[in-house]
Order: structure tokens, then C-alpha cells, then sequence
């Protein structure tokens, strides 16, 4: 069995007396997608800070294709091919889509001290922009400024600007939030379509999503991990069951 | 295809073109107070355009930016007063020593965001202020009289009004050039999407604070070439060219004329300076009409006048 590409060690971060993440371990095997769900407040968003770089763990090991990534800053880890997308959609308003996933291609195709050529004319910034919008189905939206968009659009664009960095692993922290049934139902697809191409960790509260996607899932109360395991393992999990999974099962009836 | 003519082109380039005749006709009607008013509008727009760079395109709102105006000038006079009169020697050491107090200033600040970095830079601005207060060799308080302009080759003579005032607007549209361009390259998207959204352009892989701080440094510099500039224009360096409220005055030429806007800050310096010399004209209180004048720029005209003249153009069918 080939090493876990992210593995995570005994991570722990506390904001003054509320423990955020207490003593998590996770492995993400390559090609996985493992899905991290609980609770509000459980620590979630907390995690994937730290796992991409914004939040320091206060102690514990976070290693990404063997690498210790624990001291890196986020700009570091994202060139490591560790992609994050937000929970609250977190673009550039004033640009158009394209230029927003072409930001994230630039970031990823040497240093930016180039002062004179004209960034937009740059095909090879443009043509992998493109394709990734084409990706998620926003061919036809790339020229407008972002803030014309919707909020389902946005969070596309927020997925065109994860996959535009040819990722090795994508960190999606509920691309779900927000969306109709609709557009949920799109994103899902659009996720089984990367599945098996890309590893991922999604965080999500839409069960029925996490469900139908995950290939394990790690459930986290209060900073803790409680289970992990394949979808069936954890749906028969007592502990889940009492702790949360509740509202999980109404949906699922 | 034609480009389409509107209300935004049409003041741009009649401003332009009458900033190239200016000279010709106050040498018609000989009056050449005119030249040494706009060659000083042209002198303080092109600070106002470099701290538009950081401050429209980066989101870094420097108010101390008036500081390089002062280490620009100083540089001149106290050369020219040490009988090095070498424009060759004295221009690349006002560059030089501006680019450097950015890249200390900038260094120091850019940590820091909002109101913590105005304080910074307002902090070192005035710092800078009283260090050349300080220089008694250097007529301390009262300033220093630069005897002589900047030498440069045979026919450009930085004395003759005419050929200086050229000389000014020549640099000014190279710098408005130079900043469009910079702003639509890789450098400039860097920089300006870190002003939108820092956080996310840290994530998508850039290490923003190094761009923000060339960004800064270029700006200084520039604004160091502006102070070379006036120290050659009035003849005279002091304390005053760095005082904080000449730093606000930049701001206000800034906001003023459209900020992030190429041509907004030529714009902005233009209307305040033109605006100061009419009304002070009319009224020794001349400040309490410009003050309202202002405001309601700044709370009906977010883009400033450029961007009232973006929005003449939406209105009209295309």
C-alpha cells in the first residue's frame, strides 16, 4: 500500500479556551475522495485553514506527498499542488471569470515580475483559463465581470480557479454552500467527474452529496474525530448516529 | 474599427492637447504665469500618478507619500548646494535615495494593513520631515535655495521655462504610459488582485508581499523623480515639500481625479490646482468652497471625475 498523500498528525489548535481541533489524525490515500462532515462549529473550517496554510496549528504534523508542510505558508503549499477553494465565495469582483481563473494559472507558471506584456494577451495564461471554465461549463459567462454572476456561477468559478492550478489535491470547503437543488445537483456531477482524476477533501454539510461522493468519511465533533471510515461504516456507526447523524438519516428516510 | 467618441475621450484629449499648446499661447500673449502654474501641475500630477499605483491599483493608501517628493528634492538641492550641479549625478540619487526610503518604509509596513499602515507611513513621512528640519548646513526650517537647475547635454536647459516645461510633461505622459502598461501586466493583475482580495491570492499560490513592496518602491521612485523635478522648478527645497498635508494633498488629487484610473490623477492635480488658483482669485476663504467641492465628488462620484465621465459614456446609445 503506497503512502496516504496527505497525512495528517495529531494536529490541534485552540482559540483561548475552545479547543478548534483536538488531536486530529486523517490519512487522504491518492486518488480518495474523503469527505470530512459534523456539526456546526465542529472545526471543520478550522481544519482546511490549517491544512492549506491560513491557520498554524498550535502543535501536530501535516505531511502532503511526504513532505512536511506543517511550517509552509500558503502560497508554498498551494505551488505544492494543494488547491482550496473557500466556503464563502472569495473572488476577484472587479475582474471577469477569466481573469480570475487566469490569476490562478499565473500563480502557477513561474514568478510575476513581469512589468510590460499585456497579461490578457498571454495565451498561455488564457488557454488553460478557458479550458478550465469550459470544465466547469462557464464558457459562455468568461468575458463578464465576476460580480455580474450568481452565486452558483461563483462557486464554479471558485472550482475553475482550483482545477486552472492542475492540482495534485483539491481542498473544497462546502462548494455546496449556497446552491439551489439545481445547481447542487451540478456540482455533484461535476465532482464525480473529477473523482478518480484528483484527489480530494470535501468539506460539506449536504449529506445526500457526501454520501452519493465520498469514498471514506472522517466525522468531527467538536474539534475531535469521532469515526472515519467507508459511507456504509459510518451510516451504522452508533457514535455518529447519537452524536449527528439525526438529521442525516431524516434526508435519507 | 472607429473607437467610440465620447464624453471621457473628448476631455482627455482636449486636456492633452492643450497642455502640448499651453506654451504656444502664453508665447502669443506673454503670459507666462500660466507655464509656471501648469509646469507645477504637471510636476504634482506625476506624484499624484505614482502614488495612484499603489494607492488606486495596490490599495495601499500611503500617507506619507509626499516624503519622496521632499528626498527627491533634497537630493538635488543639497547637491547643487555641495556645487554638484550634474543633473546625470543628481537625478539617479534622488531616484535612488527615494527608491531606497520606500523599500525601508515598505518593508516596515506592508505587515501591517487599514489604518496601521496609514499611521506607519504617515509616521516615517514626518520623520522625514523633521530630519530635514534638523540639516542646519541645509538652511534647516527655512529651506534651501538651489542656485543653480540641473545640468544636463547642450540644447536641453532645465532654466529655459519652455524646454522645462516640455520636459515635465514628456515624463508625466511617459509615466501614465509606463503605469497602464505595468497595471495590464502579469505584475499589475498580481497587485491588483491582491488589493481585492489578499487572502485568496495568497491561496491560489502568490507570495503577495513581495509584489506589494516592489509595487511600493516602484511608486516612490517616481514620485522621487517629481521631487527632482520641483526642486528645479521653485528653486527652492524646504521641509514643507514633506509636510503631512501635502501628502493629503496627493490623496486628494487622487481620489479627486479617479482612483485606479491612467489618467485620473492628471485629472485630479489639474482640477485642485486650477480650482485653488480661481478661487483664491475670488476670495481669500477660498477653502471653504473647495472644501464642499470635494465632498461631493467623493460622496456622488466613486470613480472621481474620471468616473463621472465613465458614467456620461454608459449613458450615451451606443
Amino acid at each position: 500500500m503506497s503512502e496516504p498523500l496527505l497525512q495528517v498528525e495529531r494536529l490541534a489548535k485552540r482559540f483561548g479556551g475552545i479547543v478548534a481541533t483536538d488531536d486530529v489524525a486523517l490519512e487522504v490515500a491518492k486518488g480518495e475522495l474523503h469527505a470530512i462532515i459534523g456539526p456546526n462549529g465542529a472545526g471543520k473550517t478550522t481544519l482546511i485553514a490549517q491544512l492549506s496554510g491560513q491557520l498554524r496549528p498550535d502543535s501536530g504534523r501535516i505531511r502532503f506527498g511526504g513532505d512536511d508542510i506543517t511550517a509552509l505558508p500558503m502560497y508554498r503549499r498551494s505551488r505544492l499542488g494543494l488547491a482550496r477553494s473557500f466556503q464563502i465565495t472569495s473572488l476577484f469582483l472587479d475582474f471577469s471569470a477569466l481573469d480570475n481563473v487566469a490569476l490562478a494559472v499565473q500563480a502557477h507558471a513561474g514568478h510575476s515580475f513581469h512589468f510590460w506584456r499585456d497579461a490578457r494577451a498571454e495565451p498561455e495564461l488564457r488557454q488553460p483559463a478557458r479550458a478550465a471554465l469550459e470544465r466547469v461549463g462557464l464558457s459562455n459567462r468568461a468575458e463578464l465581470p465576476a460580480s455580474a454572476l450568481s452565486h452558483g456561477e461563483h462557486r464554479l468559478i471558485e472550482l475553475a480557479m482550483a482545477l486552472a492550478a492542475s492540482p495534485r489535491m483539491l481542498l473544497l470547503d462546502e462548494p455546496m454552500a449556497g446552491l439551489g437543488p439545481e445547481e447542487s445537483a451540478r456540482m455533484v456531477d461535476m465532482l464525480r467527474a473529477l473523482k478518480g482524476e484528483l484527489t480530494i477533501l470535501l468539506v460539506e454539510h449536504d449529506m445526500e452529496a457526501v454520501f452519493a461522493l465520498a469514498d471514506r468519511i472522517t466525522v468531527l465533533v467538536y474539534g475531535r474525530v469521532i469515526a472515519s471510515g467507508p459511507p456504509a461504516a459510518i451510516r451504522a456507526n452508533d457514535d455518529v448516529r447519537q452524536a449527528y447523524l439525526g438529521e442525516a438519516e431524516a434526508v435519507h428516510g | 474599427m472607429m473607437p467610440a467618441l465620447n464624453l471621457r475621450t473628448v476631455v482627455i484629449v482636449a486636456l492633452l492637447a492643450a497642455l502640448v499648446l499651453l506654451p504656444v499661447y502664453t508665447g502669443l500673449t506673454g503670459n507666462r504665469f500660466l507655464v509656471t502654474l501648469f509646469t507645477r501641475i504637471l510636476i504634482l500630477a506625476l506624484a499624484a500618478v505614482s502614488l495612484n499605483l499603489i494607492l488606486g491599483y495596490g490599495g495601499m493608501m500611503s500617507f506619507g507619500h509626499a516624503a519622496y517628493l521632499g528626498i527627491g528634492g533634497y537630493a538635488v538641492g543639497i547637491l547643487a548646494h555641495e556645487g554638484i550641479v550634474s543633473g546625470f549625478v543628481q537625478w539617479p540619487v534622488a531616484l535612488l535615495a527615494s527608491a531606497l526610503f520606500a523599500l525601508v518604509i515598505g518593508a516596515l509596513s506592508l505587515r501591517t494593513r487599514g489604518v496601521y499602515f496609514i499611521m506607519i507611513t504617515l509616521a516615517f513621512a514626518q520623520m522625514a520631515y523633521y530630519v530635514a528640519s534638523g540639516l542646519s548646513r541645509y538652511g534647516g526650517d527655512d529651506g534651501l535655495t538651489v542656485y543653480k537647475r540641473s545640468q544636463f547635454f547642450a540644447p536641453l536647459d532645465l532654466a529655459n521655462k519652455t524646454q522645462f516645461y516640455y520636459l515635465c510633461l514628456a515624463l508625466l505622459l511617459a509615466a501614465i504610459y509606463f503605469v497602464w502598461r505595468l497595471t495590464n501586466s502579469r505584475f499589475g493583475l498580481v497587485v491588483q488582485g491582491s488589493r481585492s482580495n489578499d487572502l485568496r491570492m495568497r491561496a491560489i499560490g502568490f507570495p503577495t508581499n513581495r509584489y506589494r513592496l516592489v509595487c511600493f518602491v516602484i511608486a516612490g521612485t517616481m514620485c522621487g523623480l517629481a521631487g527632482a523635478l520641483l526642486a528645479n522648478h521653485t528653486e527652492f527645497v524646504s521641509p514643507a515639500m514633506m509636510y503631512w498635508t501635502r501628502s493629503g494633498d496627493l490623496i486628494i488629487m487622487v481620489v479627486l481625479g479617479g482612483m485606479g484610473s491612467p489618467f485620473g490623477p492628471l485629472i485630479g492635480a489639474a482640477a485642485l490646482l486650477v480650482l485653488e488658483e480661481a478661487l483664491s482669485g475670488i476670495t481669500e476663504y477660498w477653502q471653504i468652497i473647495l472644501g464642499p467641492l470635494l465632498l461631493l465628488v467623493v460622496l456622488f462620484a466613486h470613480g472621481g471625475i474620471d468616473g463621472l465621465l465613465r458614467l456620461a459614456r454608459r449613458k450615451v446609445p451606443a
